[in-house]
């Protein structure tokens, strides 16, 4: 066999273990089809292809092979534009969307992955070389797990305390707590909305976590996730039963109300709990002098 | 596509028809039961929010 076969076999594989391991099929069930996932790891290995022949090219001096990599980033980019397209028509029949901030952390997150199985092959392919096959493997599962850890990313428990909170109308006003969620015309829909609704508080854990939860695109994640994972009662042309997120503007806490197919209130905080932190919605004004005088 | 009128009165039921003014499909009711029922009805329809005035006008509004 050829001396960099083997090598950049090794890249390959373990770029393919690598976009394995990063689809999983979780409860966003997304990508949940046959198809998406031939489509993805199809992508993976060409992405592994092109990370694990770099080194291997530019030791054989073969400067151009590198220039592909810019092709490829340029490639990649396009399974961002995929699928954001693809979500976003999907989401005029979502009961409860998405919303474009998911949609966009969904498509990025989709686009890095790519980026991450070149890195992985490269590394391993790379490490290979330059020592030996096994240090090769090693070095590449080591990577999976790096960059699965880092790209973990934040969760709603990281940040927020979620508490139940009492579901209570004041004249046609519902409300959490102190908070008003909206106005409620119907004497039917109020009973239910009394006898199956749930009502939670969300308390940020400090600042930074206020001015994120604050932001309409994460708001709107956690009512999606909350949806799917316990499902919600809303019809369509049927508004009352729409989850809906208000804030109290003094404090910053959020009243989350909703409809849910159980009324089980330990599964409907996990839920919150469960739900990411999007990229686009995280704000640090903590980090800043002027976020920090501010907050005391 | 779906093409809606949003965020707008799309219809007003009350048993006072004098506290409504201007360019609304107004629906007079004799007492507020039959107000709730026709609120009930017309929300079904046009697929919109009921809301109370809290005076004994009711409004229909698509969010």
């Amino acid at each position: 066999m050829d001396k960099y076969s083997q090598i950049i076999l090794l890249g390959i594989a373990a770029g393919i273990v690598a976009r394995v391991f990063m689809l999983r099929n979780d409860y966003r069930s997304y990508p949940s089809y046959p198809h998406g996932y031939v489509t993805h790891i199809s992508l993976g290995i060409i992405a592994a292809a092109l990370g694990s022949i770099a080194i291997p090219a530019l030791l054989e001096k073969e400067f151009t092979a590198v220039t592909f990599l810019v092709l490829a980033a340029q490639q990649f980019r396009d399974i961002r534009n995929m699928e954001r397209e693809t979500l976003s028509k999907l989401e005029n029949y979502n009961m409860v969307p998405r919303g474009f901030d998911y949609i966009e952390g969904i498509a990025k997150t989709f686009e890095a992955r790519n980026y991450l199985v070149m890195l992985v092959s490269l590394v391993s392919s790379g490490t290979a070389v330059f020592f030996n096959i096994w240090i090769g493997i090693f070095a590449g599962l080591f990577t999976i797990f790096i960059s699965g850890f880092l790209m973990r990313g934040d969760f709603v428990k990281d940040i927020a305390i979620v508490k139940i909170g009492e579901l209570h109308f004041e004249r046609s006003l519902l409300m959490v707590d102190n908070i008003v969620i909206m106005n409620v015309g119907l004497e039917d829909s109020k009973k239910r909305i009394l006898k199956e609704g749930l009502g939670l508080i969300i308390h940020p854990k400090n600042d930074n976590a206020r001015a994120t939860l604050n932001n309409l695109g994460q708001r709107q994640a956690i009512l999606h996730d909350v949806s799917v994972l316990v499902g919600s009662k809303l019809e369509t042309g049927e508004p009352d039963w729409t989850p809906l997120m208000r804030k109290d503007i003094d404090t910053g806490k959020l009243a989350l109300y909703i409809l849910p197919n159980e009324k089980d209130v330990e599964c409907v905080i996990q839920a919150v709990y469960q739900t990411p932190i999007l990229e686009s919605a995280v704000q640090k004004p903590l980090e800043s002098k002027i976020g920090r005088k501010a907050a005391d | 596509m779906e093409i809606a009128v949003k965020e707008q009165i799309l219809a007003v039921v009350t048993v006072y028809p004098e506290k409504v003014q201007g360019n609304f499909g107004v629906f007079i009711t004799k007492n507020d039961q039959e107000s709730q029922q026709l609120a009930l009805l017309l929300s079904r329809i046009l697929k919109a929010m009921v809301h109370n005035l809290e005076n004994g006008v009711y409004i229909i509004v698509k969010h």
